[in-house]
């Protein structure tokens, strides 16, 4: 018989705790047990990205890590992206004014996936920003504003590495 | 029931290798979860699911490095890893190229070449390319490490030589010598987060447009990852001309024994495969 | 009878401002239903069929497990009627007697706990007599539906002909793969009565089954939208079955029953694209002009009716595709077969036979050694002509002009002139999509919908869904522009049966053409109704009083902000409400036992170009490049009409290559996302839309419509681009490399024509 293990790890820079069964999927710590319902669930196999969030930096699946590798994590989710007083962020402007979002579900994972890319500096080529969203899978948009609204959230090519705001 | 299975996190190997040499019943090793978690997902094989011993802390797995002729990959190495590390790139480029194709980026950073194979699935994007290259894989355990090459390791279909007490510890890749060339094509189902229908691995030589120091390997036309030994010897020494690639055509098709299933069929897998060794052989003819 | 809308200068119709619901989705904020927790909730889940026929001889529930706290029910249960009310009622709710289709619901389940509901399952034992089941659409001798119109003297167009042209199309299934997995929430009234919760497209249809399956009236029920993570039509009838499952669990146990699918479920068990198979026979004259057709169409509908007649209706009418036709003849049948009942997709029927139509345009120019584009000119339909059904096109005919306008971005004779380069090559479509219902249907739904008046502006009433396309934020331009206020002082309800009228389902590309239209109408006698209370108010003449920027004006003189017209209204009358129904313009009639007559108010029109490279060893396609030219009457919104342009393409692109429902003796094989493919950004290429804008009278600002137009060209196009690139007609979809491989290397007339 498993124990539930105490998690103690950082989301969005808060300090939190969770008592859960250590095979639990870090997804569902977030949205049943931390109430964090802005990471999604589409598929349950790795395949969709609608579960994306940032573990200890890196994009990752949620529903594939268990909760007891996410002990003392520091963990970035979509509620997470924009300002502390809630302003949307550069990335989710570009969203909001190019029709980056439409039905809205892919949208979390989508943003974490892009503000990561924009994060590492990378120059925003058509290229770079598919290969970026890759695994990231969206139904209604075609893509076309989502890469869009990415590369017009980066800075111009040949500035300083820039971020979010 | 999911949450009533045990897990061990280690922290040191040597922790891991007690947790192995207690052998407790349907154990299962966790490390980036690319595999192991979508099953449980999805249910499969949950009834025989004992104990997870979960290796992901381990630091003595995790890395990559260089001893004499060697590269040296950690078990625990992530295919982010394999793509961002300038060893990987300066010895064995093919490795750091199809990290690139395994799934999507979020699978890179999770994905381990340990995973992919103890896995051991025939469709294992990194498996040709390491039958290929001559690797090694050195397991340990609590009864001490021993060395396996890449092509006796592949038992029968997801079986391999790893013993039920045993860990893959890392994967040794002779370096390419400076006339030696691997080169490979994976042919996925679409751009991204793909399994691949057919994946050909070809290491050789070039001289004076003939080939030498042939390995062929393939994936998905089998029950393990294939290394292509009549191929091989139908190509080895030969120029590039017309006349052999034929024969090599005809040895590989010899060989193979594609099924046909959800992602391709049995005649597609094999004659692509062909078309493809095609490819490549003129590419390493120059 | 309304009049036609005005093409005035409009604040918000026409511009793009951010949508209503951006915000909210930007930020994690959205709460779709898998968000929201309903107190002493349970989850519900579905005990199916194995296998695709055979005699249901009963369900037996282990008694060595602990069945405590968990609700079981079976088809003795429900209370009302055990039938999923749509068209012809065959389908049960829960299978009784027989089971016609793999994952056929049989018993439902409900937990407060997860892990126990999932044992639970396990321990259901469903006694199963095996029967031969029926897969073949061919084979089928259960007709769901019978279409068949025709017109003019096809004997003498054969007799005619230069050319006779035979050809035989298939179309698999697709699965609208909406990323948010259908998921509902039922909660009992203590009255007996249900509030139920949901993802979904239409709110009244599932009010209807729900009353039906329950026994409830309507005071009973209400039923209500939650934000919704994509539709495209599956979730159009298909939330019914899921909602009245959860409905019936609720009622039993008493609480609040949550069931939320897993994608492989949701792949397995719900409604999918109509597979298809059209054939053509064609007359054409030594210059290429169409002189008859003869097209069957054989649909498989699946194991019941559910939305069959409709969807072939409209696949019959565009069977014919955008062209003019001496004589044309059109069999059209929709069967059943041992599979999951299909239903709704984007298109709807429509991107089945255009396909074949399309595609068959490709195979007579090769034929007759025509340019495929001078094929296309010479008979595309124009302003005037009279098509299949024997509807004069009056309105809004834009099928040369799109034609023309994507020939010429791509260069088309440029390119057709030019050396041929291995492994390249440039198809074409052209295609027509009727707007609205077809035929009678808006004439007997009578949709409804209307604004209520606020303090400050007014807040919509209708039964419109979100689901991505931009519902909410259109309808808040066009009633902001025709009441005259700001789009911040137009608030849109959520759709909740009992609180808004029903305006009929989000589908058939209706939504803007239909509903909005209504809604502008509302909001301008809602307007008027104010202008004359503020002329009183300040003693002017009611003409000419005008409310514009959110005041009240007299001609040029300021009277009196909206804010205080709508106080003293409030104060002094109460409440306002305007609600009005839908009335198809003057002049158009349907005969239905004819099927002749207008089909629909209006067509819109696209022609796409495709580009694409095809791997000489891997028989792979890349789609390089697509342009296309949309008609759709007028953009209310730019950003999200483009948008709809682009979603439907790549959708139809991942039809055309990608997606495939692979069955295993009638059981779905593929039912993982690992399996069932879309398109990712790296196999979605840029989309260039060419925005023709061929106002139509009688829809708002001009506007017809343009949800589903965007599916029905791509497909074809690739095809044609994979035949100019290999000289391999592939006649089936998805035509992926294995496909391709075969016909380029299979007998030499595989794939080519009949059989």
């Amino acid at each position: 018989m498993a124990e539930k293990i105490t998690l103690s790890l950082t989301v969005n820079g808060e300090a939190r705790t969770a008592e859960v069964p250590p095979l639990a999927r870090l997804l569902d710590v977030l949205r049943e047990t931390l109430g964090l319902t802005g990471t999604k669930e589409g598929c349950g196999e790795g395949e969709c990205g609608a579960c994306s969030i940032l573990l200890d930096g890196e994009l990752v699946n949620a529903c594939l890590v268990p909760a007891s590798q996410a002990q003392a994590a520091e963990l970035v989710t979509v509620e997470g992206l924009g300002g502390a007083e809630g302003e949307p962020s550069v990335l989710q402007r570009c969203f909001l004014e190019r029709g980056g979002a439409q039905c809205g579900i892919c949208t979390p994972g989508m943003l974490v996936a892009a503000q990561r890319f924009l994060d590492s500096g990378a120059p925003a080529t058509e290229a770079a920003v598919r290969e970026a969203i890759a695994g990231n899978l969206c139904r209604c948009t075609g893509y076309s504003k989502i890469v869009e609204a990415i590369q017009a959230a980066a800075p111009p090519v040949g500035s300083a590495k820039g971020s979010a705001a | 029931m999911i949450s009533t299975i045990p897990v061990t996190s280690a922290q040191t190997l040597a922790e891991a290798y007690a947790v192995l040499a207690a052998r407790p019943r349907g154990l299962r090793v966790l490390a980036g979860g690319t595999d192991l978690m979508v099953q449980l997902n999805a249910r499969v094989g949950l009834e025989r699911l004992g104990h997870v011993l979960d290796i992901w802390k381990l630091r003595e797995l995790r890395f990559i490095d260089r001893r004499g002729d060697a590269l040296r990959l950690g078990a625990l190495a992530t295919y982010t890893d394999l793509m961002r590390s300038p060893l990987v790139r300066a010895c064995l480029p093919a490795l750091a190229d199809v990290s690139r194709e395994v799934g999507a980026w979020a699978i890179q950073n999770r994905g381990t070449i340990g995973g992919n194979v103890c896995n051991a699935s025939p469709a294992g994007d990194t498996l040709p390319i390491l039958v290929a290259a001559g690797a090694t894989f050195v397991l340990g355990g609590p009864r001490g490490e021993r060395r396996v090459p890449a092509e006796e390791f592949f038992v029968a279909y997801r079986k391999t030589a790893l013993g039920a007490d045993e860990l893959l510890l890392r994967v040794e890749l002779p370096v390419l010598a400076p006339a030696e060339r691997l080169v490979y094509r994976k042919v996925g189902t679409r751009k991204a987060q793909s399994i691949s229908r057919t994946l050909l691995a070809v290491r050789a030589t070039a001289a004076e447009g003939k080939l030498s120091g042939l390995r062929v390997a393939a994936g998905c036309v089998a029950p393990i990852p294939l290394r292509c030994a009549a191929t091989e010897a139908a190509i080895e020494g030969r120029a590039i001309d017309p006349g052999t690639l034929a024969a090599a055509r005809v040895a590989l098709l010899s060989e193979v024994r594609p099924i046909s299933d959800v992602r391709a069929s049995a005649e597609y897998r094999a004659h692509v495969s062909a078309n493809v060794l095609e490819r490549l052989l003129r590419d390493l003819a120059g | 009878m309304r009049r036609p809308d005005p093409i005035e200068p409009t604040a918000f119709v026409g511009s793009s401002p951010v949508r209503l619901d951006g915000l909210d989705k930007v930020r994690g904020r959205a709460r779709y239903l898998d968000d929201l927790t309903f107190p002493g909730q349970l989850w519900g889940r579905t005990v199916r069929s194995p296998i695709a026929h055979g005699r249901l001889r009963g369900v037996a529930f282990d008694p060595a497990f602990d069945w405590t706290g968990i609700t079981r029910v079976t088809a003795d249960d429900i209370p009302g009627e055990n039938v999923v009310h749509l068209i012809f009622d065959d389908q049960p709710y829960l299978a009784h007697g027989l089971v016609r289709h793999c994952a056929e619901p049989i018993a439902l389940l409900a937990c407060a706990d997860r892990e126990r509901l999932e044992e639970a399952l396990r321990h259901v034992h469903v006694d199963l007599e095996i029967l031969p089941p029926v897969l073949d659409p061919e084979a089928s001798t259960e007709v769901f539906k019978h279409y068949r119109f025709e017109r003019g003297d096809l004997a003498r167009a054969f007799a005619d002909a230069a050319h006779v042209v035979e050809g035989r199309y298939r179309v698999g299934h697709q699965e609208q793969l909406y990323i948010e997995p259908n998921a509902v929430c039922a909660v009992p009234r203590p009255d007996g009565g249900v509030d139920l919760f949901g993802s979904m497209q239409c709110p009244f249809y599932v009010h209807r089954a729900l009353l039906r399956l329950l026994g409830l009236h309507e005071g009973q029920l209400a039923v209500i939208q939650t934000v919704t993570g994509g539709g495209f039509g599956g979730k159009e009838d298909y939330p019914s079955v899921i909602a009245g499952h959860a409905a019936l669990l609720a009622r039993k146990s008493g609480r609040p029953v949550k069931m939320v699918y897993g994608r492989d479920e949701d792949i397995a068990a719900t409604t999918k694209r109509h597979p298809a198979i059209v054939d053509h026979r064609t007359a054409v004259a030594r210059d290429g002009t169409l002189l008859g057709a003869e097209i069957d169409v054989l649909f498989d509908g699946g194991a019941y009716c559910t939305l069959s007649p409709v969807v072939l209706s409209r696949g019959a009418i565009h069977a014919p595709g955008a062209y003019r036709w001496p004589a044309c003849r059109v069999d059209a049948r929709a069967v059943a077969t041992h599979t999951p009942p299909n239903g709704a997709f984007r298109g709807f029927g429509a991107p089945q036979t255009l396909f074949a139509v399309e595609l068959h345009m490709e195979k007579i120019a090769r034929e007759l050694g025509l340019d495929p584009l001078e094929l296309r000119r010479r008979n595309a339909l124009r302003p005037g002509d009279v098509t299949a059904t024997g509807q004069e096109l009056r309105h809004s005919v834009s099928a040369l002009p799109v034609l023309e306008a994507v020939a010429e971005r791509v260069q088309w004779s440029r390119r057709r002139a030019a050396p041929r380069i291995p492994g390249r090559g440039l198809g074409l479509s052209l295609v027509l999509h009727g707007a609205g219902f077809t035929g009678s249907g808006e004439v007997k739904l009578k949709a409804r919908a209307g604004v209520e008046l606020t303090p400050s502006g007014c807040r919509v009433l209708a039964a419109s869904t979100e689901i991505g396309q931009g519902t909410t934020t259109i309808f808040a331009q066009m009633v902001a522009d025709a009441l005259g206020v700001s789009m911040e002082a137009v608030d849109v309800a959520v759709p909740d049966t009992s609180k808004v009228p029903d305006s009929g389902p989000t589908v058939a590309s209706r939504t803007c053409m239909v509903v909005g239209g209504t809604l502008a109408g509302a909001a301008r006698a809602l307007q008027r109704k104010l202008a004359t209370h503020a002329a009183e108010l300040h003693g002017v003449a009611a003409e000419g009083v005008v409310c514009q920027g959110g005041v009240f004006r007299a001609g040029a003189r300021p009277l009196a902000p909206f804010t205080e017209v709508a106080a003293s209204w409030l104060a002094t009358h109460g409440p306002l409400s305007i609600v009005e129904q839908y009335s198809h313009p003057a002049g158009i009639v349907w005969d239905d036992d004819e099927f002749r007559g207008d089909a629909y108010p209006v067509y819109a029109w696209a022609a796409t170009a495709v580009e694409v490279r095809v791997d000489a060893d891997t028989y792979e396609t890349t789609v390089e490049r697509v342009v296309t030219a949309q008609d759709v009457g007028k953009a209310i919104h730019p950003v999200l009409c483009a948008g709809q342009i682009e979603g439907g393409t790549v959708q139809a692109l991942g039809w055309a290559l990608l997606e495939e429902v692979v069955h295993d003796a009638g059981r779905v094989k593929n039912d993982r996302l690992q399996s069932y493919l879309i398109p990712t950004a790296l196999d979605a290429p840029p989309i260039e839309t060419l925005l023709v804008e061929n106002p139509y009278p009688h829809g708002p600002y001009g506007a017809k419509g343009v949800g589903e137009l965007p599916m029905d060209g791509p497909a074809p196009a690739v095809a044609a681009a994979i035949l100019d690139a290999t000289g391999a007609l592939v006649p089936d979809l998805p035509i992926t490399p294995d496909r391709l491989m075969r016909v380029l290397r299979g007998p030499p007339d595989a794939g080519a024509g009949r059989g």
